[in-house]
């Protein structure tokens, strides 16, 4: 990918923004590839109760999955949020304290999501 | 020499936006945005719901009478409310994102593929959203 720093950095042209689009586009893919992991295994024969919601992500394979669904959340809604900021809000102090709360938002979420993850 | 103006073009303003009829692309485009911005809102609630349904047998009994008695001072049809936008916000956020995918893997970008692609985004999420709904509402 091109320089994306310093004097050499390029605004313009093919690629600037191509890492926004891309991680959009494959943390999109892995959530949704988690929607369905998680769909079909509801749809398992058996009632629905704690024991079967809870042993879904009980599996280790699945706690790992979960794990990756919940970083590409946090960076995906990082990319569409901070696009309505900067769509929005042109005030540049204004723009940085709403990037910032964002930020912090969505990190805390992400750590309550992984807290709840981990313990189980 | 009398010229006649020429037609001037600038940015909508908020005022301006309902005067515009936009087409099943545009709308497509702004209801992405939103159904975004509402999870992104929501996005504590959700978790909530994912902690009390997976921490213990307990909370989830919590979990579940969130839905019909309600909690705290929150009543039961509320949570249902609430949690049926969420279920719009997903569907229409999903369908929409899979339409991009498909649009950039297939270069399907005409202004006929653009039209008809969105008017089924929009009519996917909204049936999907009725019969889940039905679901969560208990009719059937």
């Amino acid at each position: 990918m091109s320089i994306n720093y310093g004097s050499k950095r390029i605004v313009v042209g093919a690629h600037y923004g191509m890492r926004d689009w891309l991680s959009q586009r494959v943390t999109a893919a892995l959530m949704a590839l988690f929607t369905l992991v998680v769909l079909v295994q509801v749809l398992l024969p058996g009632p629905m109760g704690y024991d079967k919601w809870a042993g879904i992500f009980a599996a280790q394979w699945m706690k790992v999955l979960t794990f990756v669904v919940i970083v590409s959340l946090l960076w995906h809604a990082w990319v569409g949020v901070r696009d309505i900021w900067m769509d929005y809000v042109k005030p540049v102090g204004l723009r940085l304290v709403l990037q910032v709360g964002t930020l912090v938002w969505l990190v805390g979420c992400a750590g309550w999501a992984l807290q709840v993850l981990w313990r189980l | 020499m009398a010229q006649t103006p020429r037609p001037v073009f600038r940015n909508i303003h908020v005022s301006q936006i309902v005067a515009y009829r936009l087409p099943p692309a545009g709308i497509v485009s702004i209801l992405h945005r939103i159904s975004g911005a509402l999870m992104f809102v929501l996005m504590p609630f959700i978790i909530w719901l994912f902690d009390t349904s997976l921490t213990s047998e307990v909370s989830y009994e919590r979990f579940t009478s969130a839905f019909t008695v309600g909690i705290g001072f929150v009543p039961g049809v509320l949570v249902k409310l609430v949690v049926l936008a969420l279920i719009w916000a997903y569907l229409h956020h999903f369908i929409a994102g899979v339409r991009h995918l498909w649009m950039d893997m297939t270069h399907s970008v005409s202004k006929a593929q653009g039209h008809s692609s969105a008017i089924v985004t929009l009519g996917a999420s909204v049936v999907l959203t009725v019969l889940l709904g039905a679901r969560l509402f208990g009719l059937y």
